[in-house]
């Protein structure tokens, strides 16, 4: 009880990433599907390297897109089945901070992870090495805002019946933005344009989602444990 | 006007103005599609398929406003707890969601004679496409939740985000769709511009106006719906079931 709001924030933080540590294949499952749907994709539309490196962008952002996606029902589930969600409401600290340390764990364990994987498909699919430093950069200001604006949707569909579909119904409309410019700043630069407008449009969606999103989920996860 | 905000006093208040605004709603329908499809003239560019504009362009309009009346009314139901702005909510959904597909449908139809086929990822149509993606995940979103009340306060926070997220959403498509479209490919909405001939511009504003009360006439029919089905347990409800059924039971 004598802990400060960051101290207690911290312990959270430090809590889920234990957690995902010793349940190592929670974390690899989105992280083998991240690596299964961009390697369906050659097999699809055939193995012409020009024909690839013209889709990676596309592919690569899509597929983590549903890789982070898939990775959200993990956010609050294990808490809300053991109650640790209902203590965590109960606390005298404002819900909001907690919700923060609970996504920004999810991050490291999920959009961190992609970023450090990108590379390696961004060869599979044959996309020029100049482009790759720019996939890593927008997918590094991208993946926090998945998890951010993910983690609403996660917490709107607890505990609901048909969760998991419902869930990419509800945040994937939401994500269509940061897709265009995660994207596209990877286009551009595999085509040699200037990328700065891309990134600057992408801190600023996470600014804003840094700003809303973690209000949003929790007041959302009130509803939902009313 | 605090008399009408309980659902009793509000469906009997509902029940008499439907027959009106639907009444207006026909004519305003009947005077609009007079003046757009038979008054105005052909278009020099497009012929008569343009007059598809007297239904896709007010549905386009109306499926926008009906979301922001939707995520409103989730607020006031959210912030004031008031039953009445979450039915609101609640039965705003489907009709947006009809109107935004009604704008999808009549769009591609549009799409044919003038692009040459039925889907162009137009900034406008992908937008549309988006919203109606939108409303699906509302419907899904409260019907997959049984108790009311939770149902109406998660559609009203997944509301909110997504009204804060349209505009966003919007302007990147718009953005993505001029560095992907070739320019030559026309816009719908270059028709709708200030310099639109005024024997064009008003049955458009007619249909819009009818649109608007249509949408109100539906909302209220849908929210009387709405009010029966959850106040089923009280004695006003029993009553107007007991003396429907009666009713029927005398026609055989």
């Amino acid at each position: 009880m004598s802990q400060n709001l960051l101290g207690t924030a911290r312990c959270i933080f430090q809590r889920d990433l234990i957690l995902a540590a010793r349940k190592p294949a929670d974390v690899a499952t989105p992280l083998a599907f991240f690596v299964i749907v961009s390697s369906l994709f050659p097999l699809g539309v055939g193995p012409e390297p020009d024909v690839l490196s013209r889709l990676a962008p596309g592919v690569l952002w899509v597929a983590a897109l549903l890789a982070t996606m898939l990775s959200l029902g993990r956010l609050f589930a294990g808490d809300h089945a053991d109650g640790t969600l209902e203590q965590m409401t109960l606390s005298p600290h404002p819900l909001t901070p907690l919700v923060f340390a609970k996504v920004a764990a999810h991050w490291v364990t999920s959009g961190l992870l992609l970023v450090v994987l990108s590379p390696l498909l961004a060869m599979q699919l044959n996309l020029p090495a100049h482009a790759m430093g720019t996939l890593a950069v927008t997918l590094l200001l991208g993946t926090p805002v998945l998890s951010l604006l993910g983690s609403v949707g996660a917490a709107l569909t607890l505990g609901v019946r048909g969760g998991g579909v419902l869930l990419s119904l509800l945040v994937l409309p939401l994500y269509t933005p940061v897709l265009i410019f995660g994207a596209g700043a990877v286009t551009a630069s595999a085509s040699g344009l200037d990328t700065k407008a891309y990134f600057s449009l992408l801190g600023a969606f996470l600014l804003l989602a840094l700003g809303f999103a973690p209000w949003a989920t929790a007041a959302a996860l009130r509803i939902s444990l009313d | 006007m605090y008399k009408y905000a309980s659902p009793k006093n509000f469906y009997a208040l509902a029940g008499r103005l439907i027959p009106w605004l639907g009444t207006i709603t026909l004519l305003l329908f009947v005077f609009g599609l007079y003046l757009g499809l038979y008054v105005a003239p052909p278009d020099y560019q497009q012929g008569d398929s343009y007059r598809i504009m007297f239904i896709h362009v007010p549905a386009a309009w109306m499926s926008m406003f009906v979301y922001v009346m939707m995520a409103g009314a989730g607020l006031v139901g959210l912030v004031w707890n008031i039953k009445l702005a979450d039915m609101l909510a609640t039965a705003s959904a489907p009709i947006g969601a009809s109107l935004t597909l009604m704008a999808l449908v009549t769009g591609s139809l549009w799409g044919k004679p003038t692009w040459g086929t039925y889907w162009v990822w137009d900034a406008r149509l992908t937008s549309e496409l988006l919203l109606f993606f939108l409303y699906m995940g509302f419907m899904a979103l409260q019907a997959a939740i049984d108790d009311p009340r939770r149902s109406a306060r998660a559609g009203a926070v997944l509301a909110l985000v997504g009204v804060v997220d349209i505009p966003i959403i919007h302007f990147s498509v718009v953005w993505w769709n001029t560095l992907h479209q070739p320019a030559s490919i026309g816009s719908l909405g270059r028709i709708v511009s200030p310099t639109i001939y005024p024997s064009m511009l008003h049955p458009l504003l007619i249909m819009s106006i009818a649109f608007f009360v249509f949408y109100f006439t539906v909302v209220l029919i849908r929210m009387r719906g709405e009010i029966l089905a959850r106040e089923r347990h009280t004695g006003w409800v029993t009553q107007i079931v007991r003396s429907g059924m009666e009713a029927q039971g005398a026609r055989p």
